[in-house]
């Protein structure tokens, strides 16, 4: 039944009866036309779209767990796509073009909250690598804008503009970035790709990849065997485990990043704001939560929990920018494991095993790609090749060079 | 994490700075034919989820590069060695 106003109100009249649940709970088939591995945002979204851009209907979601219980569960939440490099901003771009309808588009309410992303610089050559950068994107037809000191001041009042160390010099505004709740983005796209046929299997552990002359023929579960032709991984930070099955090392390292949320308090940050001297990136839930977080703990991580000098580290910067933020208290903080990849962008590709596809690398930046990423890995699954907006994301361009590296760190997973 | 240093003992590991796996073996040589090693030194990481062998520099302490044997799932940490051997 669509989610809709007149639902809402006839089943207000027929004790709520009518509804169902938002997917069914479906046996394994013997065999698929594709399977995704890994029920997170990128899964579920790759599943939707093969569906509805490419009328493929008989596929299964495959997940460990729970769906949404990984990343997609995990983030702050945050959209944008104020990137620098040619192979990153169309992609981006895209994402963010498809959360503008994703709503309409899935009949559900992922709560898509256009509220502007602010990227605070601290002194000239951050201001002038944040104007090149919206340079960069307007010149790819992205809506970027830099404000300086003053009219920053009218917008956001609050923060400490004479820091001693880091006084704040303007910001980089992106007005169309902003927020989404972030389950209702699992269930949503769950929801729509099995109104489409698609199974989702949840409890559904992936053990094996079997291949037979350089091809995929189907994956062991703890269900069973389940056959099919096309296998697309789509596991964030479990992918070189993943992978491992089918004899692949990857580019990637797994680490830990941790999040935050403090106790609700009534409207305070209305946008998402990023500190430019350190790395902590803030913004407030509809319930009043402060939700932030910072840098990876920095060192290999399976363990979704992190240690105290990232959260020592974290709450430093935050009062750096808000001291206000000093008097509230921290209900809760979380891990998440990160697939960071030795560019810091991610992979959307072939692989050398036929039929098998890979969807990895998203270091901090996941939940912000997750349609894009969908749509994208759907098409270079059912096609067989790249779409151009995920042309530059190959797995190979760590043996021919042309790297997609936004910050110039080079192949140190750490350090993206 | 508390890393115990082989020289410094028992330290915080805010002490220290991480690099990544120790297992990669630098090629020998620059040409051509090892351009396929080059990139697995370089790009290509086993990333196990249990037992890995690190490298870690004690920056803030004696500056030594060590290799820790850790746990990546549960961060337990099973042995600190100096990277350069008993008698660097």
């Amino acid at each position: 039944m669509r989610y809709n106003l007149l639902n809402v109100v006839k089943q207000a009249f027929k004790g709520q009866k009518d509804w169902t649940p938002a997917w069914r709970e479906p046996e394994p088939k013997a065999e698929y036309d594709a399977i995704i591995v890994g029920g997170g945002g990128h899964g579920l979204a790759t599943a939707y779209y093969l569906a509805k851009n490419h009328n493929m209907t008989n596929i299964a979601v495959v997940e460990k767990g729970w769906i949404g219980s990984g990343n997609v569960g995990r983030n702050t939440t945050i959209i944008r796509s104020n990137y620098r490099e040619a192979g990153n901003i169309p992609f981006y771009e895209h994402s963010l073009k498809l959360w503008e309808g994703l709503e309409q588009d899935i009949n559900f309410n992922a709560m898509v909250s256009q509220r502007g992303v602010l990227n605070i610089v601290h002194n000239d050559s951050q201001r002038d690598a944040a104007i090149r950068r919206g340079n960069s994107m307007r010149l790819h037809g992205v809506d970027g804008e830099y404000l300086d000191r003053d009219a920053l001041r009218k917008m956001v009042p609050y923060m400490d503009y004479d820091n001693a160390r880091f006084p704040i010099v303007g910001a980089l505004l992106q007005r169309r970035g902003g927020t989404v709740r972030h389950d209702a983005v699992a269930w949503g796209y769950a929801r729509a790709a099995d109104a489409r046929g698609v199974d989702i299997l949840q409890n559904c552990e992936v053990t094996g990849i079997r291949t037979e002359n350089g091809a995929v023929v189907g994956v062991e579960t703890s269900r069973g065997f389940i056959k099919s032709k096309k296998i697309g991984l789509a596991c964030a930070g479990n992918t070189s485990r993943v992978a491992h099955m089918a004899g692949l090392n990857l580019p990637i390292e797994s680490h830990v990043l941790q999040a935050f949320v403090t106790e609700g308090i009534k409207p305070l940050i209305d946008n998402v704001i990023t500190f430019g001297a350190g790395h902590f990136y803030i913004s407030q839930s509809d319930k009043g939560g402060l939700v932030f977080g910072g840098s990876i703990d920095g060192y290999n991580s399976y363990a979704q929990r992190g240690n105290i000098p990232t959260v020592e580290e974290v709450a430093e910067e935050g009062v750096a920018l808000f001291p206000l933020l000093g008097r509230l208290r921290v209900l809760r903080s979380w891990g998440g494991i990160m697939d960071m990849s030795m560019d810091g962008s991610p992979i959307i590709d072939k692989t050398d095993i036929s039929g098998l596809y890979l969807n990895c690398g998203w270091c901090y930046g996941g939940f912000k790609a997750t349609p894009a990423s969908g749509w994208c890995f759907a098409h270079t699954i059912a096609r067989d090749e790249a779409h151009e907006f995920n042309a530059a994301l190959k797995l190979k361009r760590f043996e021919t060079g042309y790297l997609v590296d936004e910050h110039g760190v080079g192949p140190q997973p750490n350090l993206h | 994490m508390r890393i115990t240093c082989p020289h410094c003992g028992p330290r915080t590991s805010e002490e220290f700075t991480y690099l990544g796996d120790a297992n990669p073996k630098r090629p020998d040589g620059t040409g051509i034919e090892n351009m396929k090693a080059w990139h697995d030194y370089v790009h290509i990481r086993r990333n196990p989820a249990g037992e890995h062998q690190e490298l870690w520099y004690h920056a803030s302490g004696c500056r030594a590069w060590l290799v820790v044997t850790r746990n990546v799932s549960t961060h337990e940490i099973f042995g600190v060695e100096l990277a350069a051997g008993e008698c660097a």
